[in-house]
């Protein structure tokens, strides 16, 4: 390959297209009719779905000792896989908001979309905490509000903090991305020929009119929202982290989680909407806008917060040994070498020793090797956080209440499900909604901005 | 044409510089009511239309400084006014702990009301009204062009001169735009059948599911307060024993503690004779007395056992307890009667401990003492 020139920025959308074709490389997932293989993998999800809906129904009829989750494993399934996927959502607004503050223009063709998945993450893994309260219709009483038992939350606990930064992560993602996408339903608006698509659009844009008048606060908002969400989204993790490490539980007590999570919820991310990317750009041929340099740097990012969850693995051993506390130094042990010794060595070899393989350039841009590489970081990322919730539960100060956790089938349906849940709603975003925002690639593409310099 | 009242007039452009200079031009000839609309933010357009920079984060800053205000209010009324509770030995503003939550609500409420602001205040949003709506202007400049236009309202409007302004940046297309006369005519009525059949189903939805909920949903499993649960109750079988029987019988010849069988049953006269009370009339024996009395017997037999039943007629009115008979049973029968009810009166043998009905006699000895004395009382 020829020698770069690195003075000059290099295009993020590769070619130079027309603007018109942009829309309609874009729209056309949705003004066409869904093919066979749509209905394929939306009837797969769609069945995971199903298992996943059954097994909670049965769950609750029955009551929750259907489930694997007793004394002292308390914290079985659904906070494992609440942590997993609420760590898949970080993703999406790292690259929607760190990114953009950091006027990283490669995000453009690939924040929608993770925009969306961390939506669907978010709400996928907001199902798990409330199912584990038991009785998950009564999940209003987690919020403080004014009762006649006169009783309010604590708000000293890290259940409650959670409470809030969830639905606050929830929520903000949301207005985020629905602020993205009113310049793109005005668009659709515009172009569409079917009356009903129409009215839908028109009162989804709520009348936007592409105003420059509109354009400068809007922009100003955009600005604003992603200086929000940036504190936000390392604060959600640090809080999630927070319920093990605010607790005395050996192996959870370290204040080196907030980071270890943050960087590990990235992670994950990352590597989840590498693997969806790569699928999408296939099936819709977006490979100008999502582009190889795109997913190359993306595995950049995946390499790099490997490493930091590497080194928090080797930290945590360091100062468990360098502590001196027994049961802390036990736990780690115990972690690496006592019965959940698999759990433990299927999360180092995933999460540390695959992506390594992204030092070489080679594999960065191979398609399906780094497809490969991701989806073991994502089945490690899981692992982890069992690991984390089983060992420290299963083995704790007291050893005669120590105790194996057993995961039942329903619990794995209840796990299954949750990736139907995710999925579905990732096929039908597909469908219904500009995965990419169409006037923030306008914007990026070269020559669309005045060539006259800045004033 | 011609009856159709005029908007504004309008321009395409078909590039970003040409835009910039058309609208840098049109603000120095001192047009106000012009806008400018391209399918993504050009920049440098907010120079060239002299805009002055967005107010929008002053109204961020408010509203974050309102969340935090709003949760440091709530964990302080909460922990500190209206329910006070020492959690893990600390004071009850423990500041540490509502950083999280402070946190979040500043986030929530900046972002969201920060949005609803610019959305609604600024924009005037939601307008699907506006009459650009559905120009082919409003077509071009949201796929591929650049536009602009200048208000029919603007002082300086003129037709001629704007038109050649335009024609001097090299626009595409230039033309008027119209009102949507139907638009414009159309008003909304509250009485539009439509709206009165929304409204009715509205109120119908609503208030079936509301009676749905509250009336049945409540009562079926697993919504119905855990009603339903697989352990066993009494009267239950149970495999698990021999017998079938999901109760158990005390171990033969033993009896649990506080459990004394009562011998008397149907035997009044033989609990008469037989049954003496073990308890002293102490200040404390009385006082006790008097609580069992007045939780357990009082409904019916009035506070001072005159008969005298708060129960307005639902049951029974039972006799005055300062009758002759029962003054002259012993206290073993009133204990039988205690125990094993009569008639009408139910037992009182599961709400009351021995102990407690032999004080309750006590109690009832001294209410009849206090209205027919005995002679010695006096000395
Ligand atoms: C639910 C109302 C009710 C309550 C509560 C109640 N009683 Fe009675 N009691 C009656 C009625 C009615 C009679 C009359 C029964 C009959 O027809 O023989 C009665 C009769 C009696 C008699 C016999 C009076 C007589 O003249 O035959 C005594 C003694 C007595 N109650 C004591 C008590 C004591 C002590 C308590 C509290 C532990 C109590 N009762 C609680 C309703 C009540």
């Amino acid at each position: 390959m020829s020698a770069i020139d690195y003075t000059q920025e290099l295009s993020v959308v590769e070619g130079k297209p027309p603007l018109r074709e942009i829309d309609e490389l874009i729209i056309q997932p949705l003004d066409t009719k869904p093919d066979k293989n749509f209905f394929i993998a939306l009837s797969i999800t769609g069945s995971m779905l199903l298992l996943g809906a059954l097994m909670l129904a049965w769950s609750f009829y029955k009551g929750t000792g259907v489930w694997g989750n007793n004394n002292p494993v308390a914290w079985g399934f659904p906070i494992v896989n609440f942590v997993f996927w609420v760590g898949i959502g970080h993703a999406g607004t790292l690259i929607s908001a760190i990114l953009f503050l950091f006027r990283q223009k490669w995000r453009t063709g690939i924040a929608r979309f993770a925009e969306g998945m961390t939506i669907f993450a978010v709400m996928t893994a907001g199902v798990f905490p409330i199912i584990h309260t038991g009785r998950p219709w009564l999940a209003g009483y987690l919020l403080p509000y004014p009762n006649q038992h006169d009783l309010w939350v604590n708000f000293h606990s890290p259940l409650v903090w959670d409470v809030f930064a969830v639905s606050t992560y929830f929520t903000v993602s949301f207005v985020f991305w629905y602020v993205g996408l009113i310049p793109d339903f005005g668009t659709l608006r515009d172009r569409t020929a079917s009356k009903i698509k129409k009215v839908i659009y028109s009162v989804f844009s709520l009348g936007w009119r592409h105003s420059n008048r509109h354009w400068q606060h809007y922009e100003m908002v955009y600005l604003v929202l992603a200086g929000f969400a940036t504190p936000l989204v390392l604060s959600v993790h640090t809080i999630v982290s927070f319920d093990f490490a605010v607790s005395i539980l050996p192996g959870w007590h370290t204040t080196i989680f907030p980071p270890y999570f943050v960087a590990g919820a990235v992670f994950s991310g990352f590597a989840m909407v590498q693997n969806v990317l790569i699928i999408i750009r296939k099936i819709f041929h977006f490979e100008h806008i999502i582009t190889l340099d795109t997913l190359e740097r993306m595995n950049k990012i995946i390499l790099l917060t490997g490493m930091m969850v590497g080194y928090a693995y080797a930290m945590e051993f360091f100062i468990a040994w360098y502590s001196g506390v027994q049961p802390e130094q036990f736990a780690f042990l115990n972690r690496a070498f006592g019965p959940y010794m698999w759990a433990y060595w299927i999360m180092v070899s995933c999460n540390v020793i695959f992506p390594q393989f992204f030092w070489i350039k080679k594999i960065r841009r191979k398609i399906s090797v780094m497809f490969i590489i991701a989806v073991l970081v994502n089945v490690g990322m899981w692992f982890e956080r069992f690991v984390i919730t089983v060992t420290s539960l299963s083995r704790d100060y007291l050893p005669s209440s120590w105790a194996y956790y057993k995961p039942t089938l329903v619990d794995g349906g209840i796990l299954i499900g949750s990736f139907g849940l995710f999925f579905t709603l990732l096929i039908l975003f597909t469908k219904s909604l500009p995965v990419i925002s169409i006037s923030e690639v306008k914007a990026v593409v070269d020559g669309a901005q005045p060539s006259h310099g800045e004033h | 044409m011609s009856d159709k009242t005029i908007f504004a007039y309008s321009a395409l452009f078909d590039s970003p510089d040409d835009i910039i200079h058309a609208a840098e031009e049109v603000k120095k000839q001192g047009f106000e009511k012009y806008d400018v609309n391209t399918p993504y933010p050009v920049h440098g357009m907010d120079d060239a239309m002299k805009l002055s920079p967005s107010k929008l984060g002053y109204v961020a800053l408010f509203f974050g400084l309102s969340g935090m205000l709003a949760a440091i209010i709530l964990t302080y009324f909460t922990s500190v006014v209206d329910y006070p509770q020492v959690i893990g030995g600390k004071p009850f503003y423990a500041f540490p702990g509502y950083v999280p939550v402070m946190f979040e609500l500043t986030v929530l409420s900046a972002a969201v009301l920060t949005v609803a602001t610019m959305l609604l205040i600024f924009f005037k949003l939601p307008n699907n009204r506006h009459p650009l709506h559905d120009t082919n202007y409003m077509k071009a400049v949201s796929s591929d062009k650049y536009g602009l236009y200048i208000e029919i309202e603007d002082e300086k409007y003129d037709e001629a001169v704007i038109k050649s302004l335009f024609e001097r940046f090299n626009a595409k297309v230039i033309e008027p735009i119209y009102y949507d006369d139907t638009e414009v005519e159309h008003k909304n009525r509250i009485f539009e059948p439509k709206f009165i059949i929304g409204l009715v189903l509205i109120a119908v939805i609503t208030s079936g599911t509301t009676y749905f909920t509250l009336n049945k949903l409540m009562f079926m499993i697993p919504f119905s307060w855990m009603m339903d649960q697989d352990k066993i109750v009494p009267q239950e079988s149970y495999e698990l024993f021999a017998d079938g029987f999901g109760m158990r019988n005390p171990v033969e010849g033993t009896i649990a503690r506080g459990q004394l069988p009562y011998e008397y049953y149907q035997k009044p006269e033989e609990a008469a004779v037989a049954l003496i009370n073990p308890l002293f009339p102490t200040a404390e024996n009385f006082a006790l007395g008097k609580k069992k009395y007045d939780i357990y017997c009082s409904p019916c037999h009035g506070y001072h056992g005159e008969g005298d039943s708060r129960m307005r007629g639902q049951f029974p009115n039972p006799p005055s307890l300062h009758s002759e008979k029962v003054r002259d049973w012993t206290d073993g029968r009133i204990y039988h009667v205690i125990t094993e009810g009569q008639n009408v009166m139910p037992s009182y043998s599961t709400q009351l401990s021995r102990e407690e009905k032999w004080a309750t006699v006590l109690y009832i000895r001294a209410l009849q003492r206090s209205l027919n004395a005995k002679e010695s009382d006096l000395e």
